[in-house]
């Protein structure tokens, strides 16, 4: 054994391990590959989607209802018009609700109290069911007060239910970004506490809540799993017309299509993907601008 | 901001305190709100009940899924219901036995974990330790699209393109129109940015710390991410693969469209059989009037759905809470 003065001259050398290594290096290539695996998924998927429906990417889609018989001119026109109304309703149901809940259980919510933390608990869980439950949830509420099931109105409440969870918590965060200094001037003004949440944190808080908001309503639109039960004709070949009015709506409509032998149903469905696609990416192209340019950093 | 509200406030209170007599007389009048704010209590009422709304949908998922499931369990004994290995609930001589529809739900989920979990994993770990700035201020956002495309438009694909051309003919994997293989494959890309982003903010959450205490020590990159980062993270990366299952168990669509609509112990991945949702869909999109015996068939399918996927996610929480480091 060295004595203690012998190794204080033996310069001290711990073993290095480098970064490039032949471990290493295969280690950087498996985490590049799951990337790459993720982004080659989408690309196959956009450019397979677009050239099988790229032939029907034509006026027809949009000013044509479906057909049982000549599916080489069926358009999604009720579809259409069924996604956005039930969007609208969804939107104005989903909103108020979410925002109230969330300014609750942000602002005013004692976190001790056993009923606020049911609801925290809840709202978990809620978040993690899955979407064709709020479609049977809706078609059995529908049921007992007597209504018919598959009309807008169901429609939109499942969404509505299906995404409530998700605004109060996007407002939840947008409201807890807002600085307390601003609440605290608000109050030392006078202002009560629900004048300050009104005039001072929740102005501050709308464009996170927007944006939280839009990119929610997007998951509604292209949703078809609640609405199964609750739509879901087969060939709706008439224009909704108000919340009692039987509908279908893209994601639907496509379920519909792709279920058809038919390779003309096939290409129909791809252009009908192509355009609620093309829908999405203008309300998450609208989510980030409004993010980027109107949130404020505090 | 706040200078608009002041002016407002001010032009509102002023014609009420000016009253000179009161002034005089008892300065504290002047401050007092003499009505109550009832607008107040009202709004600050609203603001509950939504809150409680959360609640009460709670209650209602499971009275409307429970009503009728006992009516179906009135009539076809539980004991059947979960160990019966036949389902065929339209056919003359009709069985209910959910196995089939078990394995059907338990191959796609395991499929799709098979994939999510580890291309999930590794593209966490790759944008919270190893991605420049710039790289993952793309890659990011592209994960992003990924996780907001419909689930009908991965079902469209696993039907038209993963199952005939990648299965088929690329890798000579004979399966049919309809696989739990193709099915589970496409439910494993969906679910990837799931799994990705909760373990990358699970990742990004370790302390900086760590990991120059690791690097000082001697460890290179790789040794710190995979004994030091990634034990650390533990908790968030158990939560992700677990919400990325529950999501997996109740995905519909894909399943719908790609698995096949024939109820079937299923044996073997290239093999088609239905899944519990894809049941649902299907038995959904038809007309089965309430209170017969095919509709209530759905609530109770869904019923053991929503029980099963409650359970996942209360199981994660409790794992969670066991296992988190607190930095």
């Amino acid at each position: 054994m060295a004595s203690l003065g012998s190794l204080a001259t033996v310069p001290l050398k711990a073993k290095r391990e480098g970064d490039k290594n032949a471990k290493s290096i295969v280690f950087v290539g498996l985490l590049w590959f799951a990337v790459l695996f993720a982004v080659l998924c989408l690309a196959v998927l956009l450019i397979d989607t677009f050239l099988d429906g790229r032939t029907r990417l034509d006026g027809n889609l949009f000013t044509r209802y479906t057909s049982e018989v000549i599916p080489e001119t069926a358009g999604a026109r009720a579809a259409i018009l069924g996604s956005a109304l039930v969007i609208v309703l969804t939107a104005a149901m989903a909103i108020p609700l979410g925002v109230a809940a969330g300014i609750y259980l942000e602002e005013f919510a004692d976190s001790r109290r056993w009923y606020n933390r049911i609801i925290e608990v809840n709202l978990t869980n809620l978040a993690a069911v899955p979407a064709i439950v709020y479609g049977m949830l809706t078609a059995g509420v529908a049921l007992s007060i007597g209504l018919p099931r598959r009309i807008v109105l169901c429609g939109a409440i499942a969404l509505a239910l299906l995404i409530l969870p998700v605004i109060i918590l996007t407002t939840r965060e947008a409201i807890r970004a807002v600085p307390q200094e601003i609440r605290q001037g608000s109050l030392a003004l006078g202002a009560t506490p629900l004048q300050t949440v009104w005039r001072q944190t929740l102005p501050s808080a709308v464009p996170g809540i927007a944006t939280g908001s839009i990119l929610a309503l997007s998951r509604a639109l292209g949703e078809a799993a609640p609405l199964l039960l609750l739509g879901g004709l087969v060939f709706v070949n008439y224009d909704p017309n108000g919340l009692f009015s039987g509908y279908t709506v893209l994601p639907i409509q496509i379920f519909n299509w792709a279920q058809q032998s038919q390779l003309a149903f096939q290409q129909v469905a791809s252009a009908a993907i192509m355009l609620m696609l093309v829908l999405l990416l203008i309300m998450n192209t609208l989510a980030i601008i409004i993010r980027n340019r109107y949130q404020k950093r505090w | 901001m706040s200078a608009p509200s002041t002016t407002e406030g001010s032009s509102k209170t002023a014609p009420r305190g000016v009253d000179p007599a009161s002034y005089d007389s008892d300065p504290s009048q002047f401050l007092k709100q003499r009505r109550g704010r009832y607008g107040e209590r009202v709004a600050m009422g609203g603001l509950i009940g939504s809150a409680g709304l959360s609640v009460l949908i709670t209650v209602g998922i499971f009275l409307a899924l429970l009503v009728p499931a006992l009516d179906f369990f009135r009539e076809i004994s539980i004991g059947d219901f979960l160990s019966g290995q036949r389902w065929a609930p339209t056919f003359a001589d009709a069985d209910f036995g959910v196995l089939p529809l078990v394995t059907g739900t338990l191959w796609t989920t395991a499929i799709g974990m098979l994939i999510a979990v580890p291309f999930g994993l590794g593209a966490a770990v790759y944008l919270a330790e190893y991605a420049p700035h710039r790289v993952r201020s793309i890659l990011k956002p592209i994960l992003e699209i990924l996780a907001g495309i419909p689930s009908v438009v991965y079902g469209y694909f696993a039907l038209f393109f993963v199952a005939p051309v990648i299965l088929n003919d690329l890798l000579h994997i004979g399966v049919g129109t309809f696989s739990v293989l193709a099915a589970g494959l496409v439910l494993g890309v969906m679910i990837i940015p799931t799994i990705a982003s909760i373990s990358e903010d699970a990742l990004s959450a370790v302390p900086q710390s760590l990991r120059q205490a690791s690097l000082a020590l001697g460890a290179n990159r790789m040794r710190t991410t995979t004994r030091v980062v990634f034990p650390a993270a533990i908790s968030g990366i158990t939560a992700s693969v677990v919400l990325g299952a529950s999501r997996a168990v109740g995905e519909t669509m894909i399943v719908a469209l790609a698995a096949g609509p024939q109820a079937r112990i299923v044996s073997s991945p290239t093999e088609s059989g239905q899944t519990m949702t894809g049941f649902i869909a299907q038995t959904a999109t038809g007309e089965s009037s309430p209170g017969t015996l095919g509709y209530n068939t759905l609530f109770a399918v869904g019923l053991l759905l929503f029980v099963v996927t409650l359970l996942m996610n209360v199981i994660a929480g409790m794992v969670v809470r066991r296992i988190r480091e607190v930095y």
